[in-house]
């Protein structure tokens, strides 16, 4: 457990089964088919790409809310797959999550001081006074008042709720923190406050965060490494600054071209994709990226990229693996 | 170690509304349902204390004041205000006795049902597949025969008696209730609030009936409120027929049943119970509307 990332992913699979009716053979949906990654105490590993590219699924898996197929997920130095419930519970509680929505990760029928104790209550045995006690604390952390205490999550406005769920969060002290899309729905001045209390706990406990967002600009604030996906698997994987300022693969390249900048002097070029992006219950033979992608060629339409070390950052790509056998005209 | 970040400082926190309380606001808003609620506890007063309020036996007979009318018909008496029945017995105390069976049936209807319902909807809810299918092909079934039909039924094959009345109208009413828990608990076991409620380690039975259950209430309390009326209505129908109360036990419909024949020569007996069933309905009906105003703020006045 000494020197091993707190969280190390291994060909990471899950396939859901979709009835498409009585009479037809059910499909199967590649919702994240073989993803590798690891994440170190105190690092912050952002997961970009569209909506339906397997975010939520990794979140999901994490987490342990779901299963994976196959693959292996170790945290903490301990394998997931086939471990014992015993384990399981312990390891539970040592990932926690907080979603995208504030208005729907809370119960609106529980006092804000019972939200943050219900983890306490079922994990620990602590004392209704000592959990009361630690709730309270950490309101103070996330920079909540004493009197929000009593208070239902309707009283309180969209960056308040998001404090809320960071607190619950953190009641079971976890390694790791998984934050789907946790600024999205906030406005902007309210993101930076989140983000800056994120960053503030991260550097506190020492924590790992794996960020998954769409938003390009936080994650050019908060991450360390960066792995963009595309239709269940990885496309390409780097430190923030690879990825941002030499981007390989030709999708991140279009999404980082897509971001705003508050910069009017700045010539940009926007590379449009075309088209929408495919059904995962039928992707693409070959890269799946092909239909839509500026650098295409024939290899790309019939044989799949491996993730493959280019430079420095890892490149699922041919016209950057194998810049020797597309046609240079592309 | 305070955050750097600094919210919106509020001067002075005043103390949120309690729940109750902005409950009864918007409850009040609606007359209609306050004089329900009026009606109802008056029922209620007098059915707890009917041993005190009714001037006479209900069981009586006097046999030499049979089929009296009200007091304020030529006639009456004040001896027994609103008359007496066929073999002598005082209506007013047995209508007051009465409502004491009513609401026994409507209550532990409801009451029945509401458990029986929870447990079926939360497992039809929460364990889906087969489960989910069996439950609710048995609601179904249920739901596809005619209520009174099929409480006639039930009623015919377990005996007629004052506790089989209550089993079938619960049956009766059984899948109502199943398919509101069921379909608030899968709207609920969707939203992220469950799901970090899973992360954190709680186990199911807690996730089920501390986590989801107080979040489908609001519905189930209308309901609920609103089925004490039905129940009601459904055993006085029974009484009517003769499947429910067995005389001489004072219960309103087999009250109204009893005076069938008095309809034309001594209309008093029959209509008295009759109206007694109408306004408990009514005012249960229209506190159970309010209610439902007050608990959806999608129904509420802005």
């Amino acid at each position: 457990m000494s020197s091993e990332p707190v969280l190390v992913a291994r060909d990471l699979t899950r396939y859901y089964e979709v009835s498409r009716g009585a009479f037809r053979d059910s499909a199967t949906l590649k919702a994240l088919d073989g993803t590798s990654f690891t994440v170190e105490r105190g690092k912050t590993l952002a997961v970009v790409g569209e909506s339906g590219c397997g975010k939520s699924t990794l979140a999901r898996l994490v987490t342990m809310i779901e299963t994976p197929t196959s693959g292996s997920l170790r945290i903490s130095g301990n394998e997931i797959a086939g471990a014992s419930k015993e384990t399981l519970r312990a390891l539970r509680s040592k990932v926690q999550i907080v979603f995208q929505n504030p208005y729907g990760s809370l119960n609106p029928r529980q006092r804000i001081g019972h939200t943050l104790e219900e983890p306490l209550l079922v994990n620990t045995n602590l004392s209704a006074k000592e959990r009361t006690e630690k709730a309270r604390a950490m309101m103070t952390n996330v920079g909540l008042r004493p009197e929000h205490y009593e208070r239902y999550p309707h009283m309180f406005s969209g960056g308040q709720r998001q404090r809320i769920a960071i607190a619950r969060a953190l009641m079971l002290d976890p390694d790791i923190l998984v934050l789907d899309e946790p600024v999205s729905a906030l406005d902007v001045s309210i993101q930076a406050q989140v983000l800056n209390l994120l960053a503030d706990i991260q550097e506190r406990l020492n924590l790992a965060f794996l960020f998954i967002s769409h938003d390009l600009s936080v994650v050019r604030h908060i991450a360390n490494d960066v792995m963009v996906m595309y239709l269940g698997r990885v496309v390409e994987y780097g430190t923030r600054d690879d990825i941002f300022h030499n981007p390989q693969h030709p999708y991140t390249r279009a999404l980082l071209s897509a971001t705003p900048m508050a910069d009017p002097e700045r010539k940009r070029e926007r590379i449009v994709l075309k088209g929408e992006l495919p059904s995962p219950l039928n992707p693409p033979s070959g890269c799946a990226f092909n239909p839509r992608c500026p650098l295409a060629f024939d290899l790309c339409r019939v044989d799949r990229p491996e993730l493959l070390a280019h430079e420095v950052s890892l490149v699922a790509c041919h016209a950057v693996n194998k810049p020797e056998a597309a046609p240079k005209a592309a | 170690m305070p955050v750097d970040v600094s919210l919106p400082a509020i001067t002075r926190p005043t103390a949120p509304p309690s729940p109750l309380l902005s409950f009864w606001r918007s409850f009040r808003e609606n007359r209609g349902a306050v004089l329900g609620l009026a009606v109802v506890s008056i029922v209620i007063l007098v059915a707890i204390f009917a041993n005190f309020l009714a001037p006479h036996d209900p069981f009586e007979q006097y046999r030499g004041f049979t089929k009296l009318p009200p007091i304020w018909v030529d006639g009456g008496s004040w001896t027994y205000p609103l008359g007496t029945d066929a073999l002598g017995r005082d209506m007013l105390s047995r209508l007051m006795y009465g409502s004491r069976i009513s609401l026994f049936i409507g209550l532990s209807v409801m009451a029945v049902s509401m458990v029986v319902g929870v447990v079926l909807g939360l497992a039809a809810g929460w364990f889906g597949g087969v489960v989910d299918v069996i439950i609710l092909r048995i609601m179904d079934l249920i739901m596809s025969i005619p209520s009174l039909v099929l409480a006639i039924l039930i009623v015919a094959i377990i005996g007629p008696n004052l506790t089989n009345t209550i089993v079938a109208v619960t049956v009766v009413y059984l899948p109502r209730y199943v398919r509101l828990v069921r379909a608030s608990a899968l709207t609920e076991l969707s939203k992220d609030y469950v799901t970090a409620a899973k992360v954190s380690g709680v186990g199911p039975w807690r996730l089920m009936f501390v986590t989801v259950l107080p979040n489908c209430l609001p519905p189930l309390i209308v309901q609920a409120a609103l089925g004490v009326s039905d129940a009601i209505l459904e055993a006085a129908a029974l009484g009517f027929l003769g499947l429910g109360a067995q005389p001489p036990t004072p219960e309103w419909g087999s009250m109204l049943a009893d005076s069938r024949d008095l309809i034309t020569s001594h209309p008093w007996v029959m209509a008295l119970p009759g109206i007694a069933i109408l306004i408990t309905v009514l005012a249960i009906n229209l506190m159970g509307d309010g209610l439902r105003d007050a608990l959806d703020p999608r129904l509420r006045k802005s």
